[in-house]
This record gives structure tokens, C-alpha cells and sequence, in this order.
């Protein structure tokens, strides 16, 4: 199942935001290739934060974090756009861009792979359009290759990022809350894509509020609350009661 | 349950502020007046005189400025073009979510401030000095002030995207550049060609008038009927800018609503 590539060790980071909330509070995590980890805890606990510093769309205060053993907190310019195509990222709101079609938002995942001059002009190469194609098709969005993205559900708009995150070919999806606002049978589409990512050798990192899903997609659980990572267990040794801790007494309000 | 409503300041009784600065802008208003001698030298005969030739129109002009009213829309076309394509880079060094580095954006900036500070018929005169009277110093004049005014409404634009998608963009592993390709531009291409129509409708108006400063295009002809006296003429002159103000007025309104 795994490919031995898409693993990510995080060592003692912190964050500590500029305005002097603590974010992550010396973390330690070694996620293995083909893991499909999900993280929980309360609003504000750090998930976002922790997420965000994986692919370096913030810095951390301190510590270390090794991509199949490169550090990306200190890569910079290219060598970090290289390292940054390799993890992809889906967002609780979609991040599409509304006024392109379907297809030009699935292409703009691959733009890592291009010069600044063959992306600017569209020359995308013939594979990579069939990439895309093929990538549309597999989560069942092909029929709206031309249709502009304002014109699509949510649950649609999250399949699409899917099939844009996957034109990077990467070796680790991220995703924060990606069913946040979706009702429960889109939820179960864009947890069975996640899924079928995994299954195909991806190491997946989900943030998610629901301990239901949490149970029902995770290889491993890891809990945080404020900033500190307060729980680590494969699923096997999960038990729906462990989570009274990392809820404390609001579990009732997730 | 008995609130009592604060006393009212003396100033706020008798809506003090509001009397003493109406009584101020009248004063202004008179002194002004009196100061530029608005109404000095105004004589009605010459006024009726005026009119009444103007009554008249020389129609066979029509044929004569049929040249340099395409010379003046051609300006303005070039004059907005080029402006705009200038605008671009700065709109986007100025904008706050593209460049995070604060000296950088106010520097570029307090450029585009000092742009627009210039007045387009100060700069058809700076551009009649420099490269001679001629549409080349129209086209010149005009090309910085749309760089002006353009920069401002594109950063101003740009500065109220979703910066969602540039998130996405970062993420997958996209360059500068790139970012701006598939996240910025998609999102304000629509009103950047609008702005681009209101601006050459502005430009259509304001070149009517260089001419009068040597910058070519229809002006001169206004410059040169008056000072002959060939009022008949200038007549024309006002009918023909006045027909192409309002045709390019509604073709950029309807285009500008399409786009909307
Ligand atoms: N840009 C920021 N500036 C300052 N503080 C921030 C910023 N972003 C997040 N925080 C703070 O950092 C802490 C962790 O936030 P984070 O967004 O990571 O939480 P989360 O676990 O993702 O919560 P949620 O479940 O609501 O998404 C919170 O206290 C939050 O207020
Ligand atoms: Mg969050």
C-alpha cells in the first residue's frame, strides 16, 4: 500500500503568532507513508495552525519539520515551491477560482510542474490535459470540464479541488475541515475520495470535528488542544471514550 | 425606569456649528465672486452676438474635421491603451494582499500619487514642449494621465479578491507570477476592462480639448475658428465633439454593463 515516500516528521515546532497567541506548543508528530491521520480537538486547539505548517503557508517560531527528510522550514524559492507541489491542500471553503471553468482550475494544480512562460500562456502539454480529464472523471465531475466554477455546488466545488489537488501528483493531502460545510451524503463522497487517495498510496492529514468520521476513515488519531498534542493512538486502541479528553466537557457542542 | 435625557450643550441647542459654517461658505462665496470679478466683463451683446452666428452652422466644415475628430478618438485609444498596459505592474506592486512588503508598496504609491496630481492639460503642454505640437503629444499626455488614474482603480480592484485561491495557488507550488495568472487576473479581468472603457471615455473628452493646446486632434479647429471669429464654424466643431462624446458614452455604458 505504501510507497515508502510521503513522510512527515515534525519536530518540537512551535508557533507563537505575532500578535503572541500561542498557535502550537512544541509539537512532536512522525507521520508514516500511507498513514491517514485524523486530527481533532476543540476550535482554536492548533489544527489549522499545525496544518498550514506542513506546507509552509505560514513559518513556525521553532522547531523542524522533514518532507521524506528535507526540512521545509527552511527551504526557500524554488526548492520550496518543488517541496510544496509534492503536498497538496484542500480547504474547508474550496479555494477555486469562480470565474474559471472546471478544467482551467483543475490545470492550475499542475502548474508547479511549468515555466512561468509555457503556465502563463496555457501551454499545458496533451497528457496533462488527459491528466486533468481523467482526474475530473474519478471523482465523477468530468461531465463540468467547460462549466465555470461560480456555477457549482459546494460538495462539486470540493470534488474539483480534489481532482486540482491531485494534478500535483503529490505525496501528502492535506485537508482542513474539507466537509465543513457540506451536508452528510457530499460529506461521505469527499471522505470517500480522501479515501481512495489514500488507498492509492497518498499519506492523507485530516482535520476534522467529527468523531464519527474520525473513527470511521482514521489509521490514527492525534488530539490537540491548545496548541499541546495531548493525544496519540493507532485506531485500534481508540476509544470513543478517549475523546472526552481531548473535547474536555463541550464534546456534546461539536 | 426613568432615564433622563441629558442636557443639551449650549452649542447643541441652537445648532451653532451649523450657522456659523453656512454664514462662513456665503462669505466665501461672495468674497470669491468679488475677488475674480465674475461678472465683470461680461457684455450680453457679445453673448447674443455669439449665439446667434452659432445659430448658423457652416455645414461644409463637416467634411474639413471629419480627420482630426478620428485623430482625437485614436489618441485617446492609444493614450488609454498604453496607460493601462503601464498601470498593470504598478496596480499589482501597490495592491496590499500582492505585495506584503510594506516601503515597496508605499514607495509605489507616493509615485502614483505624484501621477495624479498632474492634470491632464499640464501635461499636454510638458508633452507639446518636449516633443512638438502634434497627436504625439496628446497620445504622450494621455498616456500618463490614464497610467494615473488607472493604477489607482486597478490596485483598489485587486485589493478586494478572495485571496482564497492565491492560497491554493501557493499551495500546489505556483511562482509569483503564476499566482497572479490563475488567481488575480481571472478574478479582476472584468473590471479592469471596465475601468479601461470609463477611462477612454474620460480620455475621448479630455482630448477634444488638447488640441487647444497644440496636442492635436479637433481642438486645434476649436482654437482656430474662434480666433478667426468663424463662429459658424466653431459650431460645428462643438456638434461634432458633442456627437462623439455621447457615441462613445454609449457603447462604453452598454459594453460596461455587459461585463457587470
Ligand atoms: N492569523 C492569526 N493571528 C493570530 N492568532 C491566530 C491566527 N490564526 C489563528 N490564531 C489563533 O491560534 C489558535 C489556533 O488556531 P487554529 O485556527 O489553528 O485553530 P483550529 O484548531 O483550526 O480551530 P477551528 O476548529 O476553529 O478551525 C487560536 O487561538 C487562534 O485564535
Ligand atoms: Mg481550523
Amino acid at each position: 500500500m505504501s510507497s515508502g515516500v510521503g513522510t512527515i516528521k515534525i519536530n518540537d515546532v512551535s508557533k507563537i503568532y505575532p500578535n503572541g497567541t500561542v498557535g502550537l506548543d512544541h509539537i512532536n508528530l512522525d507521520i508514516q507513508s500511507g498513514e491517514f491521520v485524523v486530527i481533532v480537538g476543540l476550535s482554536g486547539a492548533g489544527k489549522s495552525t499545525l496544518l498550514r505548517a506542513i506546507n509552509r503557508l505560514h513559518d513556525v517560531s521553532a522547531g523542524e519539520i522533514l518532507l521524506d527528510g528535507v526540512d521545509i522550514t527552511k527551504a526557500k524559492g524554488k526548492e520550496l515551491r518543488q517541496q510544496r507541489r509534492n503536498i497538496a491542500m484542500i480547504f474547508q471553503n474550496f479555494n477555486l477560482v469562480k470565474r474559471a471553468t472546471v478544467a482551467r482550475n483543475v490545470l492550475a494544480g499542475r502548474v508547479g510542474y511549468y515555466s512561468t512562460f509555457r503556465s502563463t500562456f496555457g501551454l499545458f502539454s496533451k497528457e496533462d490535459k488527459e491528466k486533468a480529464a481523467a482526474n475530473l472523471e474519478r471523482v465523477n465531475m468530468l461531465d463540468k470540464y467547460y462549466t465555470r466554477a461560480d456555477e457549482l455546488s459546494g460538495g462539486q466545488q470540493q470534488r474539483v479541488a480534489i481532482a486540482r489537488s491531485m494534478m500535483q501528483s503529490p505525496n501528502v493531502v492535506l485537508a482542513d475541515e474539507p466537509i465543513a460545510s457540506l451536508d452528510p451524503k457530499t460529506t461521505k463522497m469527499v471522505m470517500d475520495d480522501l479515501q481512495h487517495l489514500n488507498d492509492m498510496g497518498m499519506t492523507v492529514v485530516v482535520n476534522l470535528h467529527s468523531v464519527e468520521l474520525a473513527m470511521a476513515y482514521a489509521t490514527r488519531i492525534v488530539g490537540l488542544r491548545d496548541g499541546q498534542l495531548v493525544y496519540d493512538k493507532p485506531i485500534a486502541e481508540v476509544s470513543a471514550d478517549d475523546f472526552d479528553g481531548i473535547y474536555a466537557e463541550t464534546r456534546d457542542k461539536e | 425606569m426613568n432615564a433622563t435625557l441629558p442636557e443639551r450643550q449650549f452649542s447643541e441647542k441652537w445648532h451653532i456649528k451649523g450657522i456659523l459654517s453656512g454664514l462662513l461658505f456665503v462669505l466665501i462665496f461672495i468674497g470669491s465672486g468679488y475677488n475674480t470679478g465674475a461678472t465683470a466683463n461680461f457684455s450680453w451683446d457679445q453673448f447674443w452676438d455669439l449665439l446667434i452666428r452659432m445659430m448658423h452652422p457652416d455645414w461644409t466644415f463637416v467634411s474639413a474635421i471629419i480627420t482630426p475628430i478620428a485623430e482625437t478618438i485614436q489618441m485617446a485609444l492609444v493614450g488609454t491603451l498604453l496607460g493601462t498596459i503601464i498601470a498593470i505592474p504598478f496596480s499589482l506592486l501597490a495592491a496590499r494582499n500582492i505585495v506584503k512588503n510594506t516601503y515597496l508598496r508605499g514607495i509605489i504609491r507616493f509615485f502614483l500619487i505624484l501621477v495624479r496630481a498632474l492634470p491632464d492639460l499640464l501635461l499636454a503642454a510638458v508633452f507639446v514642449a518636449i516633443v512638438g505640437i502634434g497627436p504625439m503629444a496628446g497620445v504622450g499626455a494621455l498616456t500618463i494621465f490614464s497610467f494615473g488614474m488607472i493604477s489607482k482603480l486597478f490596485y483598489e480592484a485587486i485589493e478586494t479578491i478572495d485571496d482564497g485561491p492565491i492560497e491554493a495557488l501557493t499551495s500546489v507550488g505556483a511562482n509569483g507570477i503564476q499566482k497572479i495568472v490563475f488567481a488575480v487576473i481571472p478574478q479582476v479581468m472584468n473590471q479592469f476592462l471596465s475601468y479601461f472603457l470609463y477611462t477612454l471615455e474620460i480620455n475621448v473628452r479630455a482630448s477634444t480639448v488638447l488640441g487647444y493646446l497644440g496636442a492635436g486632434g479637433v481642438g486645434l479647429y476649436l482654437d482656430q475658428t474662434l480666433s478667426l471669429f468663424r463662429y459658424d464654424r466653431t459650431a460645428v466643431v462643438i456638434l461634432a465633439i458633442l456627437v462623439v462624446v455621447i457615441i462613445v458614452d454609449g457603447v462604453s455604458n452598454r459594453l460596461r454593463e455587459a461585463l457587470a
